[in-house]
């Protein structure tokens, strides 16, 4: 890419271009290229994130009967971005759990592009975000199923947890499918904390903040549930509480 | 033990408590009767301090201290247990967690030591025995799935593990059969009928009372207390209804 995105490319309609444009063009061109070999397993844990932007682009290609696995939590205190662009081959699995979480005024965002153009593929993407002050949170995923991705399996879930008015989620699926035996589905759902959860757990001598902590907790965890290492789900977990802890 | 003077509640601005007085002392049990809308699930949350709940007028002394003044956290580790009319579900934290947690931090708040893992499970087992609660069930999300008749249960089993000094009990017995009714009443007796403890329970109807005989029944109607008897009272309620024994 030689030039900036601008608010016109759908993909970056959320971004936070002071940011992008800090970045600059070189930051665009640095794509971790990951070929996932026919029948291997891949997988990536990831925690990203500082106080300076960050932009992190990943291309997957997945090999026939592969499987890809990607967990990824953002804990920037600046814009941060994280992208993952699939190709699947036949019979391939792509796994991807998402975790935003933080305040301030960053925008903390995944914009994933998955590509399913041969037969019995399936993904899977669960992406939750936890914001408050003036932050956003945004999930944007494009599914491309191609003539020959028949019975293609692909989901998207995202729920984004908004701690406090000022926070802000997005939610952006988009589908495009020229196969006819194709199974897709995407949900996207933002709400606050169940204040009569919190109010329950209390009542049997939890501080509040150790509510919220084990709410937020069980709420993220959906996205690190595909997750088998559990050492893994722990690491990427006690990062994203770690941030609510410093909340002030 | 427990002394209510004066007082005056309100939801919304909405009054509901309009100087509801009541003393509880230790080793006593007492029913709290009423018609629909008289403001019992209203002194409950009062006593619990869910929020929304504004007491305008009158004081609450429990165990000497100033009930009122305290977070509802606070008042748990003093030893206040709200039974609730509707337990709430927590999807992602199971009632194992849930209740160590429950534990420690009033444990915690008292300065006591934290329970080991293995000596927590112990006392689980045995409260859920005695409430004839499939231990599988503890290991489940906190109430998800659960029937009436076992969130009402396995809101006596939280009573058990955590033994507090006083229980409000709000309906407890709505949703249940005539055979959890009676295990549900015994685990009452068992935990709560002591020298140095004492219950509040507020019930619709006379067939809980059958399992657990009250040393006072109060009749509970347009937010005061406007009858006290013994056992007797509520057996004449079954048989005449409100309006006639009130207007005695």
């Amino acid at each position: 890419m030689s030039e900036l995105p601008t608010i016109r490319d759908e993909s970056w309609r959320y971004a936070d271009f002071d940011a992008v444009e800090q970045l600059g063009v070189e930051a665009l061109d640095q794509w971790q290229n990951v070929s996932v070999a026919d029948g291997e397993t891949h997988r990536q844990c990831l925690i990203v994130g500082s106080d300076a932007p960050e932009l992190h682009r990943i291309r997957l290609n997945i090999g026939k009967g592969a499987r890809a696995e990607i967990f990824v939590v953002v804990i920037g205190n600046d814009y941060t971005r994280v992208e993952v662009e699939t190709d699947l081959g036949e019979g391939a699995h792509f796994e991807f759990g998402g975790v935003t979480i933080g305040g301030g005024d960053a925008v903390r965002e995944f914009v994933t592009r998955t590509t399913h153009d041969r037969p019995d593929a399936t993904s899977n993407q669960v992406v939750r975000a936890v914001h408050w002050n003036e932050a956003t949170g945004n999930f944007l995923g494009a599914i491309n199923v191609g003539s020959e991705g028949q019975r293609t399996d692909a989901a998207q879930d995202f729920k984004a947890l908004v701690l406090e008015k000022g926070a802000t989620a997005n939610a952006k699926p988009e589908l495009e499918i020229f196969a006819d035996d194709v199974k897709c589905a995407h949900g996207a759902a933002i709400g606050q904390m169940d204040e009569m959860a919190r109010y329950y757990m209390a009542s049997r001598g939890i501080a509040p903040d150790v509510a919220q902590r084990l709410l937020v907790r069980a709420f993220i965890a959906d996205a690190l549930a595909a997750l088998e290492d559990e050492g893994e789900a722990e690491r990427l977990l006690e990062a994203a509480l770690n941030v609510l802890e410093a909340r002030k | 033990m427990l002394k209510i003077e004066n007082l005056h509640a309100e939801i919304d601005g909405k009054e509901i408590l309009k100087g509801l007085s009541l003393e509880v002392n230790a080793g006593e049990i007492h029913a709290i009767m009423g018609p629909n809308g008289a403001g019992k699930s209203t002194l409950a949350y009062v006593l619990g301090g869910r929020p929304g709940y504004e007491v305008t007028q009158g004081t609450v002394t429990f165990d000497g201290k100033d009930l009122l003044d305290m977070e509802p956290h606070e008042r748990a580790a003093a030893g206040m247990f709200l039974g609730f009319q509707y337990p709430v579900e927590i999807p992602g934290v199971s009632n194992v967690q849930f209740l160590r947690e429950a534990l420690n931090s009033q444990r915690k708040q008292r300065g006591e030591e934290p329970m080991s893992g293995g000596e927590f499970l112990k006392l689980a087992k045995e409260k859920a025995g005695l409430l004839k609660l499939d231990m599988e069930m503890l290991k489940r999300n906190v109430n998800v799935g659960f029937s009436g008749g076992e969130k009402k249960r396995n809101e006596m089993v939280q009573m058990g593990i955590l033994d507090p000094q006083f229980a409000v009990l709000d309906e407890t017995d709505s949703g249940l059969d005539i055979d959890a009714l009676k295990v549900v009443g015994e685990g009452i007796n068992a935990i709560m009928r002591k020298s140095d403890k004492g219950v509040m329970l507020i019930t619709h109807y006379q067939r809980l009372l059958d399992y657990v005989q009250p040393d006072f029944v109060h009749i509970l109607a347009a937010g005061r207390i406007v009858k006290t008897g013994d056992a007797d009272l509520a057996k004449q309620l079954e048989a005449e209804g409100y309006d006639e024994v009130m207007a005695a």
